[in-house]
């Protein structure tokens, strides 16, 4: 597994996947338990014409996938308003809309070729602003959820216990919301919009075949993400495959071995909050 | 002797309706309080009024120390990943600043409240992994560690086997003994007969007083809207399960 990291871009793929590893695992666990799997996908999906309108303007990809994000959520929160209109309808609706929005504006005669692109992720070709902003965004989300995860864990587990002590329930889902669209903006640019929910999901679905408490299960998760990381950039190195398909079904991978090793910790069910 | 907590003509509900009425208490130290009423009768409401999760609509409401609910385990989730000593140690989060994780002081006082409940040998274990019964003593664990003087618990006996029941009933009294009050939901008459004071509940309040002087046939027909029987031999009533009751 050496022999491919020597290659300059190589290092730069495997940094860019550590990177993404260390968030999309870490905080996957808490998307997993607080029922938010739904949602990180909406999110990745509904950024798509941010991403696209960045590429075309030339300007930095996280900033556009930044601001797709935030019409995104505003859009999924002025829709879900409209009488009538339950929640789930209004996110698919709009971020049905958003998604179709940016592959009309990817997929049209001016655009330049290799912008299809970003729907599958480009993890070789990140520039040193790309791994410089996503190496700050991965240190802030680390250390905030080393900051919230005593009361993270303590709203996930009892809402209403949370309340009584003066938690707010509230504030805990939009700050795991908050840090998701910030992992996904990290997570973006290498695995592209249709894979970086793997990121987010994989790992944290794996580790929680292995592990039955929140701490272990987030550093196992990343380990997870990270080395599948890596062996999905071995395959598409040696296979000529697409890199973030195959970090993808390296995810994939080790969430099957997980599932069929016979080790379960928990039920695999979770059901999602109200 | 001082009131842990004190209602008088408390209206309380949700969403602006009443689900009790007239409801007036008092809770001191060292005293076992049964909440008695059928289901639906506005047990839980009482109990979320103290916590501020019901409305108080009228009437008074004044409690003067910290308090913990133990809430129905099922409530919780049984496949979050979190073992009986997580749990304990969220009882530490009420007295930290939001920036700081529970320390090495944190983790003795959840440790000692575990060992308190006789729940310290299983401190490791998943908690979706224990009985009801230890469940129900983690829960009070955390509500220690809260250094709750006032102490809800919400049907704490349901599903328990009878040794797990008896095993909870005494720490309950143990805890009361120290100072504490303890307002307990409940369907077993016999146990509400056993502690200090009992509030009968139906939509409002029917009775409040100690067992002996409280509990007779009207106010108990009056809780449970006439499914009352006499059991023959021992001279005792017992309330007839809803899944009992024929109508004609």
């Amino acid at each position: 597994m050496i022999g491919p990291f020597s290659d300059p871009i190589m290092q730069r793929a495997l940094l860019e996947v550590t990177l993404v590893g260390v968030c999309g695992g870490a905080l996957g666990c808490w998307v997993i338990f607080y029922g938010l799997s739904y949602a990180s996908e909406s999110l990745a999906h509904g950024l798509f014409p941010g991403l696209v309108a960045a590429a075309l303007l030339g300007l930095p990809l996280l900033l556009g996938a930044g601001a797709g994000i935030l019409v995104a959520a505003l859009g999924v929160a002025v829709a879900s308003r409209i009488p009538g209109v339950g929640r789930n309808v209004a996110v698919a609706v709009v971020v049905t809309f958003l998604f179709g929005l940016g592959v009309l504006l990817a997929l049209s005669p001016a655009s330049p070729p290799g912008i299809q692109g970003l729907l599958f992720g480009d993890v070789l070709g990140a520039s040193d602003t790309d791994l410089a902003l996503s190496g700050g965004l991965a240190l802030g989300i680390a250390a905030a959820l080393w900051l919230l995860h005593g009361r993270l864990l303590a709203v996930g587990f009892d809402r209403a216990f949370a309340r009584s002590l003066g938690i707010s329930a509230a504030a805990a889902d939009a700050a795991v919301l908050t840090l998701l669209a910030g992992a996904i903006l990290v997570g973006v640019q290498g695995m592209g919009n249709l894979l970086v929910v793997a990121v987010l999901v994989g790992p944290a679905a794996t580790a929680r075949q292995l592990s039955s408490r929140m701490a272990p299960m987030m550093l196992l998760s990343v380990a997870v993400a990270v080395l599948a990381g890596a062996a999905g950039l071995c395959l598409s190195y040696y296979a000529g495959t697409a890199a973030g398909a195959s970090v993808a079904a390296a995810f994939v991978a080790a969430y099957l071995l997980a599932a069929f090793s016979g080790r379960t910790a928990l039920p695999l069910t979770v059901e999602e909050l109200p | 002797m001082s009131v842990l907590a004190e209602a008088a003509g408390l209206s309380a509900g949700y969403g602006g309706v009443a689900a009790i009425e007239e409801v007036s208490f008092r809770v001191r130290p060292g005293e076992r309080v049964a909440l008695l009423g059928p289901n639906g009768g506005g047990k839980t409401t009482l109990l979320r009024s103290i916590t501020g999760e019901a409305e108080r609509i009228s009437g008074s409401l004044r409690v003067s120390v910290p308090h913990a609910t133990v809430p129905q385990t099922e409530r919780s989730r049984l496949d979050y990943p979190v073992s009986a000593l997580d749990v304990s140690l969220m009882g530490s989060l009420a007295g930290l600043p939001w920036w700081r994780q529970p320390g090495r002081r944190e983790r003795a006082t959840a440790v000692q409240a575990l060992e308190r409940v006789g729940m310290v040998q299983l401190a490791g274990s998943t908690f979706g992994e224990l009985s009801a019964g230890q469940r129900q003593r983690v829960l009070i664990a955390r509500g220690l560690v809260q250094e709750a003087r006032l102490l809800l618990l919400d049907e704490p006996f349901t599903g328990l086997d009878a040794s797990s029941s008896e095993r909870l009933e005494t720490l309950i009294g143990e805890l009361a003994t120290e100072e504490r009050g303890i307002l307990i939901a409940t369907h077993d008459l016999e146990q509400a007969r056993r502690w200090d004071l009992v509030v009968c509940l139906n939509g409002r309040q029917i009775a409040f007083g100690p067992p002996g002087e409280v509990l007779d046939l009207a106010v108990l027909e009056a809780t449970y809207g006439g499914a009352i029987v006499e059991i023959p031999g021992n001279g005792g009533m017992g309330i007839l399960p809803p899944h009992h009751h024929h109508r004609p």
